[in-house]
């Protein structure tokens, strides 16, 4: 994985701190074209790595990005599904059968519900494997080398116990799609345990890691600890904690501790790119220079 | 270990069972369901003991602490099943459909010395508490007013076929949505005891309300407006938001964001005299497990804990609740 890694949030009003701001980013985003635009200046500051849910305006982006080969032969995207909202809101509106009905392609649930579970009764993961198809399919001819479950449902299901589930996914994306599985999760060391448990050795995780212990669930010591003794790939995610910590002060912090593969970092202009990847180099230098003394 | 089992693995169920397996101190026990469908995949990917029968469950499982989450028309009865039974009682929003029989559970939980709880969770959002901090201070003066908001994207089309489109089993914006907004003033500003006027609207719903607009009247006879509207889609999940003005300042907040505005240096540590803004991030600890929220995990912490005589059984118990539904009654019956 690329050290630093572009993320998705801003182009979807998501913001953990401020509907205002959320709003806003949704007008400024309005248009594909501006999204491009943004995803231009990313690349031209060297962050060829894209991290972004299946949300349906990435269809878009993808037809844009298989138009032109040449200028985005280096480009990758990790997709992170399922655009959990779409899904919770489904849920919500037509009950958990309904949402499958709606979601799952193909005629097979169909029959599963109207049969009264006479096919397919006890393959639900036939059924996921179904709903990872469906998502994956917008980014057809894309380089898409990790792909991510969202730590929404990550989090489910290692709160259930079925990590069982999580290892069929990483089995599956590898078998079908030739790429490595990434867990996004709110629970990191709790998810690192579970994971290996069910045989998923030094796995790919994205979580929360910032000085102020934003998101860290259990504690910031607890993740720390597992940065020191633990084998995981780690990407740092929410590393500014949404803006609680000066942007500095954040990637020093992140850049000096052990463990961390990549950086996942979101930005809507072509300044607050070009500071944060500017900020990462420098504190990585300057971690590099410290060691080597 | 508190023994708890879950009735109901719905879209609330699932996400309570997921924080209550991931507790320190609890050992889920059983899980009831009437879909063979979900209990099958328990099952077979999971731990836990399924139960079609909750009755059974009951009998078998011996929980000390139930999660109820099951269409609100089947609250009343089955919660006071579980109360006579002895065991405490975790019951999904609203209460009940009619106020006689929330009533009756206040009641009885009461007598059997029970704790009891209702997942109104707004209550446990860090920037709402600092809002019952700040109004319990008097740091605003005298109120004058409120506004209570809150918009999502449920029904978005005219197309829907479960129990929240049933008004008969609970469904509609007004119970489901609407209620967690009057739940908050309640918290806040202290119980709405008069309704002046409601409009229930339908914008694509046939048979329940997509939305709530009403004139509520406090105790404290601090009069407000109440706007809520699950079928706005330029929100990507719900987002709700209270505005207060009182004689010595303002405050805007919602799930995020805190915005006061204080007339003069009359105001809580921390704050001065104009805007202050604050973020969830200052005001929210981390949880030990989270999943979709802070409040999720804490709601279920603070019941747990109230088992285990650690916190009074104060914020959002059957009391508090049943005065929301009274107040639900109240919108309905003073419809224009």
């Amino acid at each position: 994985m690329e050290r630093i890694l572009y993320g998705d949030n801003q182009f979807f009003a998501v913001n953990h701190v401020s509907e205002e701001k959320s709003r806003a980013q949704s007008i400024k985003f309005k248009s594909d074209d501006a999204i491009i635009k943004a995803l231009n200046h990313a690349i031209a500051a060297g962050v060829n790595t894209f991290m972004c849910t299946t949300h349906d305006r990435i269809a878009n982006i993808c037809d844009i990005i298989r138009k032109r080969p040449e200028k985005y032969e280096d480009f990758k995207i990790y997709p992170c599904m399922p655009y959990a909202h779409k899904y919770a809101n489904a849920v919500t509106e037509l009950g958990i059968a309904g949402t499958l009905r709606e979601y799952v392609p193909g005629n097979i649930l169909g029959s599963l519900f109207k049969g009264g579970m006479a096919y397919l009764s006890k393959d639900y993961l036939s059924i996921m494997e179904l709903m990872i198809d469906a998502e994956m399919k917008m980014f057809k001819g894309i380089q898409t080398p990790v792909i991510f479950l969202q730590n929404v449902i990550t989090d489910l299901l290692l709160g259930l116990g079925m990590g069982n589930v999580l290892k069929a996914f990483q089995e599956y994306v590898e078998r079908k799609y030739n790429a490595e599985a990434g867990f996004i999760t709110m629970n990191m060391p709790k998810l690192l345990n579970a994971l290996e448990q069910v045989g998923i050795k030094n796995p790919i995780i994205c979580t929360s890691i910032n000085k102020v212990g934003f998101r860290m669930s259990g504690s910031k010591e607890a993740y720390q600890h597992v940065l020191e003794t633990k084998k995981v790939r780690i990407i740092a995610m929410q590393v500014l904690a949404a803006g609680a910590i000066p942007p500095q002060e954040a990637i020093e912090y992140v850049c000096g501790l052990p463990n961390i593969e990549s950086i996942l970092f979101g930005a809507s202009s072509k300044d607050n790119i070009n500071e944060t990847v500017a900020l990462i180099h420098e504190y990585d230098q300057k971690y590099q220079l410290m060691e080597a003394i | 270990m508190i023994k708890v089992a879950l009735i109901g693995a719905g879209k609330m169920g699932i996400s309570h069972l997921s924080i209550l397996g991931a507790h320190h101190d609890v050992e889920v026990v059983g899980v009831a369901d009437t879909s063979k469908m979900v209990l099958d995949v328990f099952k077979k990917y999971s731990s836990f003991q399924v139960y079609t029968d909750y009755e059974e469950m009951i009998e078998k499982a011996k929980p000390e602490a139930v999660f109820v989450a099951v269409p609100t028309k089947y609250h009343a009865p089955i919660v006071k099943n579980l109360l006579l039974k002895g065991k405490h009682v975790f019951a999904e929003k609203p209460l009940c459909l009619s106020t006689e029989e929330g009533k009756d559970l206040v009641e009885l939980a009461a007598r059997k010395g029970l704790i009891n709880q209702v997942g109104y969770h707004n209550e446990f959002i860090g920037t709402f508490r600092e809002v019952k901090r700040i109004i319990d201070g008097g740091y605003l003066g005298d109120i004058f007013h409120f506004t209570g908001e809150a918009y999502g994207p449920v029904v978005v089309r005219p197309k829907q076929n479960n129990w929240r489109s049933d008004p008969a089993e609970g469904g509609g914006c007004l119970l489901d949505y609407a209620s967690h907004v009057v739940d908050l003033i309640n918290y806040i500003l202290g119980p709405v005891t008069r309704v002046k006027g409601t409009i229930l609207k339908s914008f694509y719903s046939k048979n329940v309300e997509d939305s709530v607009f009403t004139l509520l009247e406090l105790s404290s006879k601090v009069s407000g407006v109440l706007s809520v509207n699950w079928s706005d889609d330029t929100y990507r999940k719900m987002s709700t938001s209270i505005t207060i003005i009182g004689s010595q300042g303002k405050i805007i907040c919602d799930a995020s964001e805190l915005k006061v505005h204080f007339k003069t240096s009359d105001c809580p540590d921390n704050y001065t005299k104009g805007w202050n803004v604050k973020y969830i991030t200052d005001l929210t600890q981390s949880v030990d497990f989270y999943l979709r929220g802070e409040e999720y995990s804490d709601q279920v912490d603070y019941f747990i804990k109230a088992i285990q005589k650690k916190v009074p059984n104060t914020i959002n118990n059957f009391e508090s609740a049943w005065k929301t539904d009274q107040a639900i009654s109240l919108i309905k019956n003073n419809i224009n």
